[in-house]
C-alpha cells in the first residue's frame, strides 16, 4: 500500500480493482488542516479520468503491472493471438484495446504487452514499420518537399498523408506511436 | 529560474519596516530538541533531533524575558509537504509583541502588506474581514462555532471557502476560528468558544496565520496532550513536551504574533501562482 504522501504524478495505483494512473497531482493543507491530495486520475481500461482527493491518513492500493515479450501468431477473426516468447502461453487482444495499432501488426512481428494481475492493457509495437503505398494520387516528379501532404491508402486498408512525392508501390516507414508517415524505404 | 532580485528585495524590506517600527531581530535555533506540537504539521528529523516547523516556541521564550517586539526571518522546515504552493524547506518571517491582542495584529500585517505592495510597484487590492461563522454559514449553511466537526471544516475550507476566496480576489483576513482549530490561539474572553485567530488569504492563497497568543501555561499543556492523543491515535510521531516554553508562558501577560510565508507572499507579490522561482526544489521533487 502507498501512503497517501507517496502519490505523485504518474504514479500507477488500484482503485476498486482497475488499474490507474495518476495524471495530475496538486498538494494543499488547508489552514493548519489535515495534508490533502487532490488528484486526476485515469482509468486504464475505460480511460476515463475522474477527480479524487486523498486525505494524509488513507491508503492507496499498489497496482502491479508487468511488461512482457510476445510474438505475433495470427488472427482469429478480429482477435490477434499472440504467444509468449518464453513459456508460448497464448493471449488473446481484441481489436478494440489495439485500436489503430492493429494496422501495424505483422507477421512475426515482436511486440511487448503489458499486464494487470493477468487482464492484458496495452501493447508496445516496433517504433517504426514499413508497409506498401496501394492507393494516392501521382506524385510530381522532382517535388521533394515534405511538408505537403496529400492522402495514401496502404496495403492493408490504413489510411494517412504522405509527402506529394510518394507513388503507389513505394515502400514508406510509419512511426506506430503517431500513425504518421516517417519517411521513404524505396521507390515502388 | 530563481528571482534571486525579488527575493533579496523582499528581505531588505521586511527588515526595513521591521526597523523602522524599533522590533529586535532575532535568529533562534534551527536544530531544536522538539518542534512544536500540532496536529498536523510534522518535523523533519535531524539525527536524534529536528528541524523547527516554525520558531514559535523559543520566540515566546524570549517575549517571556520582557523583550516586547521581536521578529525573525529564517528557514523552517515540515515534512512531506511539498506541492505547487509548498515545500519542505521555505522562508518564514514571525513576529511577536508584548500587550496586543490579534486585531492590533491584523492591522500591522495589514501595514506591511501595503507598504511591501508600494515597494513592488502594485497596487493595494481591496481589503476585506470576514468572520468564520459569517463564511461558512455563507457557502455551507453550516456554523462550526457551535457545531464542530474536523473533516467537514477542512472540506468545506478546501472546496468552497478558498475557491470562494480566489473568486472575489484581494487581501481576505479569516478570523475568528473554532475552539477546536485554536492550536496556539487564546480563546476570545466573551465567547469561549472562539479562538483569536486569524488567516490572511491574498486571492485565494493562504499566507499567514495570526493568534493572540495562549499565555496561559495549563491550557496550553492541556492542548499539547489532546494533539499528543491524536497524533497517536493517527499513527504519528508523537513529539514531547517542550516544559521549558510551558514555564514560560506564564511570564507574558499578553501578547499576539503572526507568521508569514515569505515564498508564497513573494510569489503573490510577483503575480505567480507557483514557489517554482523562489524556492529550490534540488531533492524534493
Amino acid at each position: 500500500m502507498y501512503n497517501a504522501s507517496d502519490l505523485k504524478k504518474g504514479l500507477k495505483i488500484e482503485i476498486d480493482g482497475d488499474p490507474c494512473t495518476i495524471t495530475n497531482f496538486e498538494f494543499s493543507k488547508p489552514g493548519k488542516g489535515q495534508a490533502l491530495y487532490r488528484c486526476k486520475i485515469k482509468n486504464l481500461i475505460s480511460g476515463n479520468t475522474f477527480d479524487k482527493t486523498f486525505r494524509s491518513v488513507e491508503k492507496v492500493h499498489k497496482c502491479s503491472l508487468i511488461s512482457r515479450d510476445f510474438t505475433f501468431s495470427y488472427l482469429n477473426g478480429k482477435d490477434f493471438i499472440f504467444s509468449d516468447n518464453e513459456t508460448y502461453d497464448e493471449v488473446i487482444l481484441t481489436n478494440d484495446l489495439l485500436g489503430n495499432k492493429s494496422y501495424f501488426i505483422v507477421d512475426n512481428m515482436r511486440v511487448e504487452i503489458l499486464f494487470h494481475n493477468d487482464r492484458p492493457l496495452d501493447i508496445t509495437l516496433p517504433n517504426f514499420i514499413e508497409m506498401k503505398v496501394m492507393e494516392t494520387e501521382p506524385g510530381a516528379r522532382g517535388d521533394t518537399a515534405t511538408n505537403v501532404q496529400k492522402p495514401a491508402k496502404l496495403e492493408n486498408g490504413y489510411e494517412l498523408n504522405v509527402p506529394i512525392f510518394i507513388n503507389e508501390e513505394d515502400l514508406i516507414r510509419i512511426d506506430t506511436r503517431t500513425g504518421e508517415y516517417a519517411d521513404r524505404v524505396s521507390k515502388g | 529560474m530563481f528571482y534571486l532580485e525579488e527575493k533579496n528585495k523582499i528581505l531588505r524590506n521586511i527588515r526595513e519596516y521591521f526597523y523602522n517600527k524599533n522590533f529586535l531581530e532575532v535568529e533562534t535555533p534551527i536544530i531544536i530538541k522538539t518542534p512544536c506540537i500540532e496536529e498536523h504539521i510534522n518535523a523533519i528529523k535531524c539525527g536524534k533531533f529536528f528541524l523547527r516547523t516554525s520558531p514559535e516556541l523559543f520566540h515566546k521564550k524570549i517575549l517571556s524575558m520582557g523583550y516586547n517586539k521581536i521578529f525573525e526571518i529564517g528557514k523552517c522546515f515540515r515534512d512531506n509537504e511539498n506541492g505547487k504552493l509548498h515545500h519542505p524547506e521555505y522562508t518564514m518571517l514571525e513576529w511577536y509583541c508584548l500587550h496586543v491582542g490579534y486585531s492590533d495584529i491584523l492591522i500591522e500585517t495589514y501595514e506591511l502588506l501595503v507598504f511591501l505592495l508600494k515597494k513592488f510597484n502594485r497596487q493595494i487590492p481591496d481589503k476585506k474581514i470576514f468572520t468564520v461563522k459569517e463564511i461558512f454559514l455563507k457557502l455551507d449553511n453550516w456554523d462550526p462555532i457551535t457545531d464542530y466537526d474536523p473533516y467537514r471544516f477542512d472540506d468545506v475550507l478546501y472546496k468552497k471557502v478558498e475557491p470562494y476566496f480566489k473568486e472575489i480576489g484581494g487581501i481576505i483576513f479569516l478570523k475568528d476560528y473554532p475552539v477546536n482549530a485554536a492550536a496556539l490561539a487564546k480563546l476570545s474572553d466573551t465567547n469561549k468558544k472562539i479562538a483569536e485567530r486569524w488567516e490572511l488569504y491574498l486571492d485565494g492563497v493562504e499566507i499567514a496565520n495570526a493568534y493572540s497568543e495562549l499565555t496561559d501555561s495549563k491550557e496550553q499543556m492541556e492542548r499539547f496532550i489532546s494533539c499528543q492523543n491524536k497524533r497517536r491515535y493517527n499513527q504519528l510521531e508523537v513529539y514531547e513536551i517542550d516544559n521549558e516554553f510551558i514555564n514560560c508562558l506564564d511570564l507574558i501577560a499578553t501578547a499576539g504574533g503572526c507568521a508569514i510565508g515569505v515564498d508564497r507572499l513573494l510569489a503573490w507579490l510577483c503575480n505567480k501562482d507557483s514557489l517554482d522561482n523562489f524556492v529550490y526544489r534540488n531533492i524534493f521533487d
